[in-house]
């Protein structure tokens, strides 16, 4: 039985294991040399029939092209975006739920928010590309029906119930005897909420929002299917864009196992386990802490 | 006048600026169940839930689709359930909470339930399908792929990992809503904490283990990502039959028929009605869950008093 205990830790290191193997041709293998290495991936090449050395991500042409930046900047824009959204729907509720509902309220409010959480992404998705795409589009006349924005508040939906459910457990571990302390010297409800509660809360508030970051990062359907996928660096939240996620998913299963574009895609799922692992990682070790402080059991 | 005016319309403002950021959360959900179930009520009939799909996926239902997400949770929690619930007793009962070995399964199982999706489905095709069912085909099959290729066991596998952290989680929670009394008691009379864990504590946490169950029930059977490369096919004429065969599955139909469709109008019905049963079921899923805890906690409740 204690061996089987460890099923989460096994879990942990073969997953790390088998995507990591998969990857480590990029670093070694000269076949795959002739095509990409690491220094192509992150600096810009000069390509036949470019002006001058770019940033592409074109892995299936005459002459395959596998830079990260466009891909990278894609993910940051539509992560963006979902935070944008997000933060402040999930902690504004989070704050109203645990400070100023009543129990009739709360009793709506808490299994619902539980519900969204528990909607697949897959069709926030669908729902993101066959209507919203549709609305925003009326809305705004953006150039591109799927881009960053549509995706980014897709995705903003998956994310607000994880930034919610661990905001509102962190504001609910508030010791009462601090709110009671505050009232007893003559602070109105704002001011204990805002001088009081949000600055004790404020490390589970933090690590809430990692938690989501963490979860926005490594989305797969919703950018999959709202965001355009389109490879391009810009600023513009209007422009369609691909994420790392939506590119593994969009072209693994169209290569040649063990090849170059494999190997790349496996790289690139090597990059986003360490970014939501790192993120991960902070935000839970937060948690922990704020509640050893609080005096609540971890 | 000053001073007490001041807080009230402090007061006014947070309260009215975070009720209207919940009131937006509950109208995004609200106006979302309201367009899929207008749109997708008028084709859910019996025969669209029995019959497979036909005509280039423009008619028919989506019973292969049923089968399969029902065949992979099956199997998944077959899988899950085991590993989720000893890795809790073993972190519950057993493990002293400072020690190193129980803080990096506690760093594990909350870093799991954080790694991408899509991370998982690589990991399923790189170790389940080629590690595991090619290593599988060389020493029985002599090399012939039979296991070495996506398949529903290496799929029902991943998510089985992917949904781990869920039955940890909801079991420790069960675990520790279990009184000390109880096991006291039970050690008292001459149990050991063997006997005490499987004969006193589990069966009192069984409740909080189905919650788990369900849980993750329903978050596998909403997961496309992982059982992209896992085993999920676009369309089987035949129903799945044995475990290395590949499976139709809801959330995977759903994506084909939004992305893939040739025809996206003749479509648009069929696909409605196919979101509209998979939010039903993790609707049902999700709720069972809650009346569960929520029985449990009261029951614990009955138990102090």
């Amino acid at each position: 039985m204690h061996i089987l205990a460890f099923s989460a830790v096994a879990a942990m290191v073969l997953i790390l294991i088998f995507i990591a193997k998969e990857a480590w041709p990029l670093l070694t293998s000269p076949a795959i040399h002739k095509e990409v290495t690491l220094a192509k991936m992150w600096f810009a090449q000069q390509w036949p029939g470019y002006d001058a050395p770019e940033h592409v991500w074109q892995p299936v042409s005459e002459v395959p092209k596998y830079a990260v930046w466009p891909l990278v900047v894609g993910t940051i824009k539509v992560t963006l975006v979902s935070m944008l959204v997000a933060v402040p729907l999930a902690v504004g509720s989070a704050i109203f739920i645990s400070q100023y509902a009543g129990r009739r309220a709360r009793e709506i409010a808490k299994p619902a928010i539980e519900f969204l959480a528990g909607i697949p992404s897959v069709v926030l998705g669908f729902f993101a590309l066959m209507v919203m795409a549709s609305w925003m589009q009326s809305l705004f006349d953006f150039d591109s029906r799927l881009n960053a924005v549509v995706a980014g508040v897709a995705l903003s939906v998956a994310v607000i119930p994880v930034i919610f459910t661990v905001c509102e457990e962190a504001l609910g571990a508030v010791p009462r005897s601090y709110v009671e302390a505050s009232v007893a010297l003559g602070a109105a409800r704002w001011q204990t909420v805002t001088k009081v509660v949000l600055p004790a809360a404020a490390p589970g508030i933090a690590a809430s929002i990692a938690l989501g970051l963490g979860r926005a990062f490594g989305e797969t359907m919703i950018v999959l299917m709202a965001s355009g996928n389109a490879a391009i660096i810009s600023a513009n939240p209007a422009d369609s864009v691909r994420t790392l996620s939506a590119t593994i998913a969009a072209e693994l299963a169209e290569v040649v196992f063990g090849g170059p574009h494999y190997t790349v895609l496996f790289a690139l799922a090597v990059l986003l386990f360490f970014v939501t692992f790192v993120i991960n990682f902070l935000g839970e070790r937060t948690i922990t802490r704020m509640k050893r402080r609080m005096g609540v059991s971890a | 006048m000053q001073a007490s005016r001041r807080p009230r319309t402090g007061d006014a403002v947070l309260w009215f600026a975070t009720g209207l950021a919940t009131l937006l959360v509950l109208t995004i959900l609200l106006i979302l169940l309201v367009d899929v179930i207008k749109h997708g009520a008028p084709r859910l009939t019996l025969g669209f839930l029995t019959k497979a799909p036909a005509e280039g996926m423009t008619a028919g239902g989506i019973f292969p689709a049923i089968v399969g997400t029902v065949a992979l949770v099956i199997l998944m929690t077959l899988a899950a359930l085991p590993a989720g619930v000893a890795t809790a007793i073993y972190l519950h009962e057993y493990a002293d909470p400072m020690a190193i070995g129980t803080r990096v399964v506690r760093i594990a199982v909350n870093n799991l339930a954080g790694v991408p999706s899509i991370v998982f489905g690589l990991f399923g095709l790189g170790f389940f399908v080629q590690f595991a069912g090619g290593g599988i085909d060389k020493l029985f099959f002599g090399g012939a792929k039979v296991y070495g290729q996506p398949a529903l066991i290496w799929a029902a596998l991943t998510l089985a990992i992917l949904t781990l952290p869920v039955v940890i989680v909801a079991t420790e929670e069960a675990l520790s809503t279990v009184p000390r009394d109880v096991r006291l008691a039970s050690a008292a009379l001459g149990a050991t904490k063997f006997q005490t864990v499987v004969r006193v504590v589990l069966p009192q946490a069984v409740p909080g283990i189905l919650t788990g169950a369900i849980l993750a029930v329903s978050r596998g059977a909403g997961e496309v990502a992982p059982i992209l490369f896992t085993g999920a096919a676009y369309f089987l004429p035949t129903l799945p039959h044995s475990l290395n065969d590949q499976f139709m599955q809801l959330g995977y139909h759903v994506y084909v028929l939004a992305t893939q469709s040739p025809d996206v109008d003749a479509t648009r019905p069929l696909l409605y009605s196919t979101v509209l049963v998979l939010l039903a079921l993790t609707f049902a899923l999700n709720a069972s869950a809650i009346v569960v805890r929520s029985r449990m906690r009261k029951r614990m409740a009955g138990n102090q008093a």
